[in-house]
């Protein structure tokens, strides 16, 4: 197979933003996801857990709260502002001014047809929510203190408002306060305050508190009386999330762990049943500000950027696969781009792009060695976004004399000059706003022209023209339109095909000498992950959220032979039970029968000229293939070359026929880069 | 808890379907796939379903005039379906075959019985005479002789399994009222033939058997209401004698008055069965009912009326019962629980993935089951009206079925043969292996021996006992003489070995070991062959660094000189008793000691009899325990090197025993004493040290993190070589 010369590259700086907020919707398996520096996914985990939709952060946009209103999502922040987003077209749809300074809190009714948010000035206010819109309806009774936490009773008659020192619950009709409890009666040290900050009404009429002193607290609002009591740790307990059935909750604290609790009978077979602290968990280092409790597992979110997802072994009818632990702290899309003939790296990050150039070497060497530099790495660039809007995309040219990015609300297009050692960027005047929204960019392998994928399924089509301007030339569009937005593009080596992914996970190919639609590759009931075309044969290979490979030749219409073949014979199940998706894919124009993709974990060539493994043989074969005498290898070479010496990866392509760029970005460097967690356990303190 | 759900109809049933006991079908056998069955009726039509679809798949028939004798079945590795019309004439067809007339025919030279087809081991052909070939076999030579091997008796029931890889077939004949069971292992030449207990005025109407551990289960549903169970132990000598098997009752099929006439049943797990028959309550008209029995609480579990009447036949596969019932084949799935605590609380959830096979894979099922058949089997054998009907048998049966003999009674037998029949007696029946109460029978065996080595003084069968003690699972309560008879005879070895093998060694009898070990001279002890595994890598260490240091000073230097400024040291090390660093016994003693140290003892009963230790050995032991410590603490991570040496948590909770024990005569003692002070200043050393570590523990895992955060390799050029 062959020797690679790989450039390992750990300066990539990304660090995650924490989980802030988390909103399940039973109905379509999907999971709403907020952080800190206000960026919004959906997680579908029908589609294997794959972060479908990203809508990028705004620094003045923060998100408090998340709420589904059937398939629409609304967030709150302390912008004061309730946002509506638009999921098809990844961006804010509207919003409307809450009028109470900051929101704290938001939480919708059962049937998803009211709003109720907790302002900065202790106020409630109700939103109704019509089409294309909220409507403000209605003033609850205000008080003094901030309302950090709601909920609604499923019968939607009451609202219990969690504050500091205390709880309300008020009745939603008269719009009074028609009880409240102090939940630091009982305590002694009662100069310090008692934050409530997350709050749950059950069907029952029990309210469940969860508390700065780390109590979980079961409440009969009627009486005023406290019905139970568990301290569960010595931190605050942030957050809290009842399962829809109401026999379980899942609340995290600030000390990074997760505690579940859950309804059972006192006696067997008993009627009387009691909440009762089951099952502890510890995955996160810092702390968990949101918690979900979806049908099957447990959801947390936390403030070191995990999203954890912890199925209950009781409620899964599988016990195999399906009931493995997931963590996932990476952006499931590439943020790097490669000038492969210039051999520059770009990094985007929320709001600047860093451009490097990689270092060289002259070493020989076998497996394994590190050869020695002949020439460092180089910080050529760093480009700061304007304005407080995050970065969508960005990409560098092959030739890498262009650079360009955009925001929700502009697009830049840069001319790079390398001079000697100095580099001068150059930024193109009076670039088209029609060019917006652009979720994904791609240059033409001869840097002459640039595609914009944008919403609508729509692509825009540029040229590039020297020595530093631009011309939009076409916008290549569906035949039968479509509302979402287009999230991955794959261009021929030839510049004949483009290939156009679009939020509904239909793929459309468009010839571009006539700029013309082309065909529609078959559509499959999972996300496309990754798309690429291969520059000798024109086959498209797409990688699938259920991590399926399909091959699909585009001058005939159809998959190809290969592709067949694999859907037959089926793929290895090691393979398919990876639980991160194939982020990238690319060929080694030298070797057309040689597939290069990689998730976060591995980095994997696929020899189509080899036959594949079945569920018999070893997947990971690499380490017994080296100590194997090259005779005995024959037979045991399968089609499969994974490594999994570089992780966690976030990028990796193929520089020239030997040579390789692998960018990693090691756990340990983003939490040394956190802030220390608010508390920790130390042995013996 | 067991429960029957919703049926459903799979099909209906032609004129010579239906009810009646002379109706009803050939047989139902697994199709090629999950979820698909083979349906034989008793003309010339076979049928492939998909039951969930409620649909046929495929539809076979043979010639009018030709009658298919022998119940289709499927090739599970060819994909080929097989089948016998007209008793000789075979047939074999694929998926794709319409027409039966135009597939492979083959004219076999002897009347079919049946054809089992197992997953992995392929279709095996049983012949009326009670032959059998592999198909592959028969296909080589179709007109081959097959031979007769039981004469008159008539085949009434037989099944196949896959012990080992291998196709096991065993079936049951029936002559003038008696049942025999044959067990034949195809590719071992292996057949043994067996009489069933009987039972007066009974007889057997239907069985069913399963494998497990070597074992096959059988089961019978006799005439008078009630399951069987025989069991068959497939690892047995090739004897010719026939056995008689004995029985033991596995269910009364009796609910409150009304008892349950069977006519057919089968096994749904380690628990369960399901009975199809008609259910007689006296001065009621009896009334067909499909039903499920928990076979360890002898209960009813389920029951379901069948008012149209069956014929007396159902299958059982992936969950799902299969019978006729009126006109019509109806399926009925059912869910079947392990009774457990789990349960009962409603914590378990129906998840079990389904069986493929068409037999229960009883291979999965947990240890605990084999306990409790264990235990079944043992309560059984204890009964005293069975043992009661043995003797009166004692003089026929003896000669017929030595096996069946209980142990008990053989070592009766033997008590005064000569020391070499006694032995080899003996060892034959350890030879069995896989008895259902093996466990017991070993622990008999050795009291025995020790019996007969206590009554005769000069008798001690070292070798044998030590074979026995190490090749099986005893415990001391299974044979409490064991010890005390090794512990006299000074046998050192068992006792070693006892120590290390038996989880419930008494206190006392550690404590004479102890005591045994330290009184006994170094000297004794080196002509003595010991296991040294836990000492040899510890205890060497001394000779090593010699070793290895010569070989250093071998570099440029004079050997010779060096060597013996090297020997002279370490003469002194090793004579220097007062030397803490130095062994203060040897390693055979070093050995036994240890063993002590890791064998199971509980505070309370053991400080009793350290007190009367004698203080020389008390101090030796201290001593070694020193030794031990020291050792221990050399090592970061304090343990010592070697298999099986003793825990620092073990070291230190001997060490404070007897200094708890001793405590007063050590005071007294002037040889202790420096030994005391020795001991107390080591760990306060120790103590200090660990409190110094604490103190910097905060700058140490700065340090770490520093390390962390200034990891200069952000960029690197590496070779990767993929293969």
């Amino acid at each position: 197979m062959g020797e690679f010369e790989v450039h390992r590259v750990r300066f990539f700086g990304l660090v995650p933003a924490g989980v802030r907020c988390l909103a399940w919707q039973p109905r379509g398996d999907r999971l709403g996801l907020a952080r800190t520096d206000g960026t919004v996914e959906v997680y579908n985990f029908a589609a294997n857990y794959f972060q479908e939709k990203v809508i990028p952060g705004h620094e003045a946009r923060s998100v408090e709260a998340l709420c589904w209103a059937g398939e629409r999502l609304f967030g709150a922040g302390l912008n004061g502002e309730i946002t509506e987003y638009d999921l098809a077209g990844l961006c804010v749809a509207c919003s409307v001014d809450g009028c109470g300074g900051p929101i704290w809190s938001m939480a919708i009714n059962s049937s998803g047809t009211q709003l109720a948010i907790g302002c900065d000035d202790g106020s409630v206010k109700l939103f109704q929510v019509v089409p294309g819109g909220i409507q403000f309806e209605q003033n609850l009774d205000r008080r003094k203190g901030r309302v950090l936490c709601l909920s609604w009773h499923p019968l939607e008659t009451h609202i219990a408002a969690g504050s500091i020192d205390s709880f309300r619950v008020l009745d939603v009709c008269s719009g009074q306060t028609v009880q409240r409890i102090m939940v630091n009666y009982h305590v002694k040290k009662v100069k310090q305050e008692c934050i409530v900050w997350s709050i749950a009404f059950l069907s029952s009429g029990t309210v469940v508190t969860s508390d700065s002193f780390g109590r979980v607290q079961f409440w009969d609002w009627e009486q005023g009386t406290l019905l139970d009591s568990h301290t569960v740790s010595n931190s605050a307990i942030l957050s809290l999330a009842v399962s829809e059935k109401e026999d379980s909750i899942i609340v995290g604290t600030s000390a990074g762990a997760t505690y579940q609790f859950q309804l059972l009978p006192v006696k067997l077979s008993s009627q009387e049943k009691r909440w009762i602290r089951t099952k502890p968990f510890h995955y996160h280092t810092h702390d968990v500000r949101a918690v979900a409790h979806s049908s099957t597992a447990l959801i947390s979110g936390g403030l070191d950027a995990q999203l954890v997802i912890r199925p209950l072994m009781e409620k899964m009818q599988d016990k195999g696969y399906e009931a493995a632990l997931r963590k996932f702290t990476f952006p499931h899309r590439r943020l790097v781009s490669c000038a492969r003939e210039a051999r520059l790296l770009l990094f985007q990050f929320s709001q600047h792009l860093e451009l490097w150039r990689l270092g060289s070497t002259n070493g020989t060497g076998k497996d394994g060695d590190v050869l020695p530099l002949s020439s460092m790495p180089e910080h050529l660039v760093q480009l700061k976004s304007k304005g407080p809007e995050h970065i969508y995309c960005s990409c560098v040219s092959p030739c890498g004399s262009w650079v360009a990015y955009a925001t929700a609300s502009r697009f830049h297009l840069y001319r790079v000059h390398y001079e000697d050692d100095s580099v001068r960027i150059e930024k193109i005047p009076k670039v088209s706003k029609l060019l917006l929204p652009a979720y994904q960019l791609q240059f033409s392998s001869d840097s002459s022209s640039l595609f914009i994928a944008s919403a609508r399924g729509s692509v825009h089509v540029v040229l590039l023209l020297e020595p530093g301007g631009c011309r939009h030339l076409h916008t290549l569009q569906p035949p039968s339109g479509s509302p979402e937005a287009v999230y991955l593009l794959a261009l021929s080596a030839d510049g004949r095909w483009l290939a156009a992914v679009s939020g509904d996970w239909a793929i459309h190919i468009y010839k571009l000498k006539r700029l013309k639609h082309h065909c529609t590759v078959p559509m499959y009931s999972c996300a496309v992950t990754a798309v690429a075309i291969h520059p000798v044969t024109n086959n498209l290979v797409i990688a699938y959220s259920d991590q399926q490979l399909f091959e699909f030749s585009i001058p005939e219409k159809q998959y190809t032979d290969w592709s067949r073949m694999v859907q037959k014979s089926g793929l290895h199940k090691v393979w398919l039970e990876r639980d991160s998706p194939i982020t990238h894919i690319t060929f080694n124009p030298k070797n057309p029968s040689h597939i290069l993709l990689h998730d976060t974990y591995m980095f994997c060539i696929i020899d189509k000229s080899l036959p594949l493994p079945d569920n018999s043989a070893l997947l990971m074969n690499q380490c017994i293939l080296k100590q194997l005498p090259e005779s005995a290898r024959q037979q045991q070479l399968h089609a499969f070359k994974i490594c999994k010496k570089f992780q966690p990866l976030l990028f990796a392509d193929l520089l020239d026929e030997k040579c390789l760029v692998m960018v990693e970005r090691p756990i340990m460097d983003i939490k040394t880069q956190l802030p220390l967690p608010t508390q920790q356990k130390k042995f013996g303190t | 808890m067991a429960a029957l759900c919703e049926s459903f109809t799979l099909c209906g049933l032609g004129p010579s379907g239906g009810v009646g006991l002379d109706g009803g079908l050939l047989a139902l056998e697994p199709g090629p796939d999950r979820d698909h069955v083979l349906l034989t009726d008793r003309g010339r039509t076979a049928t492939l379903f998909k039951v969930s679809d409620q649909k046929p798949l495929g539809c076979w028939s043979a010639k009018h005039g030709q009658i298919i004798t022998c119940p289709v079945v499927c090739n599970f590795e060819t994909r080929e379906y097989i089948a016998v019309h007209d008793d000789k004439v075979l047939r074999i067809w694929k998926n794709t075959d319409v027409n039966l007339d135009k597939v492979f025919k083959a004219t076999l030279s002897a009347d079919v019985y049946r054809i089992h087809s197992l997953p992995k081991g392929g279709p095996v052909v049983l012949f009326k005479g009670g032959g059998v070939r592999t198909l592959d076999v028969l296909l080589e030579a179709p007109q081959q002789e097959i031979e007769n091997i039981i004469s008159d008796e008539v085949i009434k029931w037989s099944e196949a399994f896959m012990e080992h890889q291998q196709p096991v077939l065993i079936f049951a004949t029936e002559k003038n009222g008696d049942s025999f069971v044959y067990v034949q292992k195809l590719k071992m030449n292996y057949l043994h033939k067996y009489k069933l207990e009987r039972q007066e005025l009974s007889k057997a109407l239907s069985f069913t058997a399963y494998i497990k551990n070597q074992i096959i289960t059988l089961l019978c549903l006799s005439s008078n209401d009630s399951v069987y169970k025989f069991l068959i132990p497939l690892q047995q000598n090739t004897e010719k004698e026939e056995q008689i098997l004995p029985r033991s009752l596995l269910l009364n099929l009796s609910v409150s008055g009304s008892v349950l006439k069977g006519t057919s049943f089968v096994v749904l797990d380690k628990d369960h069965i399901a009975v199809l028959g008609s259910l007689a309550t006296a001065g009621e008209e009896s009334k067909e009912c499909l039903t499920i029995w928990n076979t360890k609480f002898q209960t009813l579990q389920t029951s379901k009326e069948l008012p149209l009447g069956t014929s007396g036949q159902i299958w059982c596969y992936e969950k799902k019962f299969f019978f006729t019932h009126g006109k019509v084949l109806t399926v009925v799935m059912y869910k079947c629980e392990t009774s457990s605590l789990a349960a009962a609380v409603g914590k378990l959830k129906d998840s079990q993935a389904p069986d493929v096979s068409s037999f229960v894979d009883w291979n999965t099922l947990g240890d605990e089951e084999l306990v409790i058949s264990f235990q079944s089997q043992q309560s059984v054998a204890l009964k005293p009206e069975s043992r009661m009907t043995l003797r009166s048998k004692k003089n026929t049966v003896a000669k017929v079925q030595p096996d069946t003999l209980s142990v008990g009674q053989l070592l009766l037998n033997l008590k005064d043969a000569s020391t070499t029949v006694f032995e080899n007696e003996l060892r034959q029946v350890m030879s069995k292996g896989q008895m259902p109460d093996f466990q017991a029978t070993i622990g008999c065996v050795v009291t025995a021996l020790i019996n007969r080595c206590k009554t005769n003084p000069k008798y001690y069968p070292r070798n044998f006992l030590l074979q026995i003690v190490q090749n099986q699972d005893l415990s001391y309560s299974l044979c409490p003489d064991l010890m005390v008879v090794a512990l006299e005879k000074k046998d050192l070895h068992l006792l070693q070995i006892c120590l290390q093998r038996f989880p419930d060694i008494p206190e006392e009898i550690t404590y004479a070991c102890l005591k045994a070990f330290l009184s006994i001279s170094d000297a004794y002890l080196q002509r003595i062959d010991l296991n040294l595994e836990s000492v040899i890598c510890y205890l060497d260490i001394e000779f090593n660094d010699k070793e290895v240091k010569t070989e250093i000073v071998e570099n440029g230097f004079s050997t010779e000189l060096e060597q013996d400024i090297w020997e002279t040291k370490i003469t002194k090390k090793l004579h220097g008793t007062s030397d803490g660093e130095s062994c203060p016994v040897g390693p055979q003693k070093a050995a036994l000691l240890n063993a002590v140290l890791r064998s199971a003892y509980s505070e309370t009963f053991l400080l009793p009899h350290l007190k009367n230790l004698p203080a020389q050995q008390a101090v030796l032991f201290l001593r070694y325990l020193y030794y031990l410590y020291v050792k221990c603490s050399e090592k970061i991570n304090t343990t010592l090197p070697g298999t099986c040496p003793p825990t620092v948590n073990q070291i230190m909770d001997w060490l404070c025993l007897l200094l708890d024990a001793q405590f007063s005569v050590m005071v007294m003692l002037p040889e202790a004493k420096e030994l005391l002070s020795k001991l107390h200043k080591f760990v306060r050393a120790q103590v200090r040290f660990y409190s110094e570590l604490n103190k910097i523990e905060g700058s140490l895992q700065e340090l770490q993190r520093l390390n962390h955060q200034k990891d200069p390799h952000t960029y690197s050029v590496e070779v990767l070589e993929l293969i």
